[in-house]
C-alpha cells in the first residue's frame, strides 16, 4: 500500500527525514512514536504530499508520489488524514462539512452525498450534531467529526497525525474507541501518538523515530517488551511511567 | 445541579439620573470635561443649527426670495433635479429612475435571510442588470431614444460610476490578490507589478492616462467613450486597493485550512472558492466596505476629465451668475447627501457582518 524508499528532507538546511525505509501492508495499522521534532509529522505528510521530500521514493497505492498534479490529487482522494487541530471548516456546518469532498471530489449528488454523511456521522456517534457549526462542538465530538470527514471519501489508508494530543483527557476515550473500531473493520492506518494504551490494543508494528531516523521497527509485543537500541528503551520508560 | 454556593449577583439600583450624575459629574475633572463640552456645543452646534435650519429659507423660486440669514436651500430647490439627473433630457428621466429603483428592488431579497433561491437574484443582479441598466440609460434598442454619456451628470454619475467601480472591483481585487499569493512566478510578479504601481499613483493621474493614453493605444478613429474611460480607470485603482485588503484576509487563515482541503483532494480553485475565500473575505468586510467607501467619494475625481458628477455640477451650479455666493449651502448639500450614502453602506456592511456571525465562528 505504502512504500517509502531511502525518503531525505530538508527544510531549508535541518535535515529533518534521514534515509526513512518503510513498507505498510493493507490492513496494516502502524504506530509512530518519538519524541518532539523527531520527524514523525513530516513523515507521514509526505505520505499524501503535505509535505515534498526531496530525494528516495515514496509510492501510495502503487502510484508514485512526485510533483505531477495529478497523481497527488489521485492519491489524495485514497488517503485520509485527521490532523492533532482538527481542521473543520469553521463557515460550513457539520453536514456541510462532511458533503463538501463528496460533492466536490467525486461529483456525487447531494442527496446521496448527504446519505453517506449522516452514515458516517452515525458511525462516530454524533448524527444529532449535524446542523452545528464547528465552534458550538466539544474537542472531542470535533475530533471525531474530522475522522468522519475523511471517511467520507472512502479512503484506503487513513493517517492520524496525533489525533488526541489537543484533547482534554475526558475526550481521548471517545476518538480512540472510534479508531480502535476503524481498525477492526481493517483500515489501514498509520497514526503518530504518544497514547501508548492505543498502540498496544491495535498496533501491528511500532516505529520509533528520533532525529529523523527511523530508530526501531518492531512488532508491538516485542517493541514493548524486548527494546532493542538505548534510546527506544530511554523513550519507553520516560513515556510508560505516567 | 446549581452549586450549593451559586448566588445571584448583588442588584446595584441606579436611576437614568444616578447614572448620568455619576458619569458626567462625579469628579472635579469630569465635571470639567462635561462643561468644557456643552461649551463646545454652544459655540460650534449652536450656530449651524441656527444657520441651516432657524435661520434658513426653504420656499421661493429665485435668490430674491432668501430674505432671511440663514442658508439659502432654495438654491438646491430650484436647481435638484439638474443635480440629480445633469443635462439627462426632462423627458427621458423616468428611465434613469426605474435604473436606479430597479437596482433596490432586486436587492430587498438578499436582506431577508429566509427568502429561497437567493443565489438567483445574486445571478440576475450581476448577469442580467446591467444589460438592462446599460440599454435603458443609453438608449438605442426597444424605441428608447439615444441619450448621449456627456448629458449625464449629477448624483447619476456619481452613481453609475461609484457601483459600476465598486462591483467590478471587487472580482477584480479578489483574482489579483490569489495572483499575488501564486507560487508561479510569473503570474505573481505581474499580478504584484500592477498592484503596486496602481497603488503608487494617485487617481487623479490614473483617470488623466485613462482618459489621455487610453485612446493613443487604441487603433485611428476608434474612440472611447468618456465615461467609459472613467469607469476602467475607477475600477483599475480600487481593484489595486481591494486586492491588498483580499490579501490581508487571506494571510489571516491558518494554514491548517488550506491542508485539510488540499488533504481532501480539492483542487486549488474549488479549495479558494469553497473554504478559503469564504473565510477570508467574511474577514476582511470592515475592509472591504472601506474601501468601497472611499472609492464612492473618490469619484468626485471624474471632474478632471470633464464629467460631471454630483459635486462637479454643484460647483457649476454655483458658478451660475444667477446663484453667486451659494457655495456653502452646494457643498452641505453635497455632503449630507454623500454621508447618507456613505453611512448606508457602513450599516449594510454591519449587518452584512451580523448576518454571516463574523465574531461568532
Amino acid at each position: 500500500m505504502i512504500e517509502m524508499m531511502g525518503v531525505h528532507k530538508w527544510f531549508g538546511d535541518f535535515h529533518v527525514l534521514k534515509d526513512i525505509n518503510l513498507t505498510v501492508h493493507k490492513g496494516e495499522r502502524i504506530v509512530v512514536c518519538g519524541p518532539s521534532g523527531s520527524g514523525k509529522s513530516t513523515m507521514i505528510r509526505c505520505i499524501n504530499r503535505l509535505e515534498e521530500h526531496q530525494r528516495g521514493r515514496i509510492t501510495v497505492d502503487g502510484v508514485e508520489l512526485t510533483s505531477d498534479l495529478k497523481n497527488i490529487e489521485q492519491i489524495r482522494r485514497e488517503v485520509g488524514i485527521v490532523f492533532q487541530e482538527f481542521n473543520l471548516f469553521p463557515h460550513l456546518t457539520v453536514l456541510e462539512n462532511l458533503c463538501l469532498a463528496p460533492i466536490w471530489v467525486r461529483g456525487m449528488p447531494r442527496a446521496e452525498a448527504e446519505k453517506i454523511t449522516m452514515k458516517y456521522l452515525e458511525r462516530v456517534c454524533i448524527p444529532e450534531q449535524a446542523h452545528k457549526y464547528p465552534g458550538q462542538l466539544s474537542g472531542g465530538q470535533q475530533q471525531r467529526v474530522a475522522i468522519a470527514r475523511s471517511l467520507c471519501m472512502n479512503p484506503k489508508i487513513m493517517l492520524f497525525d496525533e489525533p488526541t494530543s489537543a484533547l482534554d483527557p475526558e475526550m481521548i476515550k471517545e476518538v480512540l474507541d472510534v479508531m480502535v473500531s476503524l481498525a477492526r473493520e481493517g483500515m489501514t492506518m498509520v497514526v503518530v501518538t504518544h497514547v501508548m494504551g492505543f498502540a498496544r490494543t491495535v498496533a501491528n508494528r511500532m516505529l520509533f523515530m528520533d532525529e529523523g531516523e527511523i530508530i526501531e521497527e518492531n512488532t508491538t509485543q516485542e517493541f514493548f517488551n524486548h527494546p532493542r537500541s538505548e534510546r527506544t528503551k530511554q523513550f519507553l520508560s520516560q513515556i510508560l511511567s505516567h | 445541579m446549581r452549586h450549593p454556593n451559586n448566588q445571584t449577583a448583588p442588584l446595584v439600583a441606579t436611576s437614568p439620573l444616578e447614572r448620568v450624575w455619576r458619569n458626567l459629574f462625579s469628579s472635579p475633572m469630569n465635571v470639567f470635561l462635561t462643561l468644557a463640552v456643552l461649551f463646545l456645543l454652544y459655540w460650534v452646534v449652536l450656530p449651524v443649527v441656527q444657520w441651516a435650519f432657524i435661520e434658513a429659507n426653504w420656499s421661493g423660486e429665485s435668490r430674491q426670495d432668501c430674505v432671511r440669514s440663514g442658508a439659502c436651500w432654495v438654491f438646491i430647490k430650484v436647481r435638484f433635479a439638474q443635480f440629480m439627473y445633469g443635462f439627462y433630457p426632462a423627458a427621458e428621466r423616468w428611465r434613469v429612475n426605474t435604473t436606479f429603483l430597479l437596482f433596490g428592488v432586486a436587492c430587498l431579497p438578499l436582506f431577508f435571510p429566509s427568502f429561497p433561491r437567493k443565489a438567483w437574484v445574486g445571478a440576475f443582479l450581476l448577469v442580467v442588470y446591467p444589460f438592462v441598466g446599460f440599454i435603458l440609460l443609453v438608449g438605442g434598442l426597444f424605441g428608447l431614444p439615444v441619450v448621449e454619456t456627456r448629458l449625464w451628470g449629477g448624483l447619476m454619475v456619481t452613481l453609475v460610476v461609484a457601483g459600476v467601480g465598486i462591483v467590478v472591483s471587487f472580482p477584480v481585487g479578489v483574482v489579483l490578490a490569489l495572483g499575488r499569493r501564486s507560487t508561479m512566478p510569473v503570474i505573481r510578479a505581474i499580478c504584484t507589478a500592477f498592484i503596486e504601481i496602481v497603488r503608487g499613483i494617485p487617481l487623479i493621474s490614473v483617470l488623466f492616462m485613462a482618459s489621455v493614453m487610453l485612446p493613443m493605444f487604441l487603433p485611428e478613429g476608434m474612440n472611447f467613450d468618456k465615461l467609459l474611460r472613467a469607469l476602467v480607470g475607477v475600477t483599475l485603482f480600487a481593484g489595486a486597493y481591494m486586492a491588498e485588503v483580499v490579501r490581508g484576509g487571506l494571510q489571516a487563515i491558518p494554514r491548517g485550512q488550506f491542508e485539510a482541503a488540499a488533504a481532501l483532494g480539492l483542487g486549488y480553485w474549488r479549495m479558494m472558492g469553497l473554504v478559503i475565500l469564504p473565510q477570508a473575505l467574511r474577514i476582511v468586510i470592515p475592509g472591504i466596505v472601506n474601501t468601497f467607501i472611499g472609492l464612492f467619494k473618490d469619484t468626485t475625481l471624474v471632474l478632471i476629465i470633464g464629467l460631471f458628477d454630483l459635486l462637479g455640477i454643484i460647483r457649476a451650479a454655483t458658478a451660475d451668475p444667477n446663484w453667486l455666493g451659494f457655495t456653502m449651502e452646494g457643498y452641505a448639500f453635497a455632503a449630507v447627501v454623500f454621508w447618507i450614502f456613505c453611512f448606508s453602506m457602513s450599516r449594510i456592511s454591519l449587518l452584512l457582518e451580523g448576518r454571516l456571525q463574523v465574531s461568532d465562528k
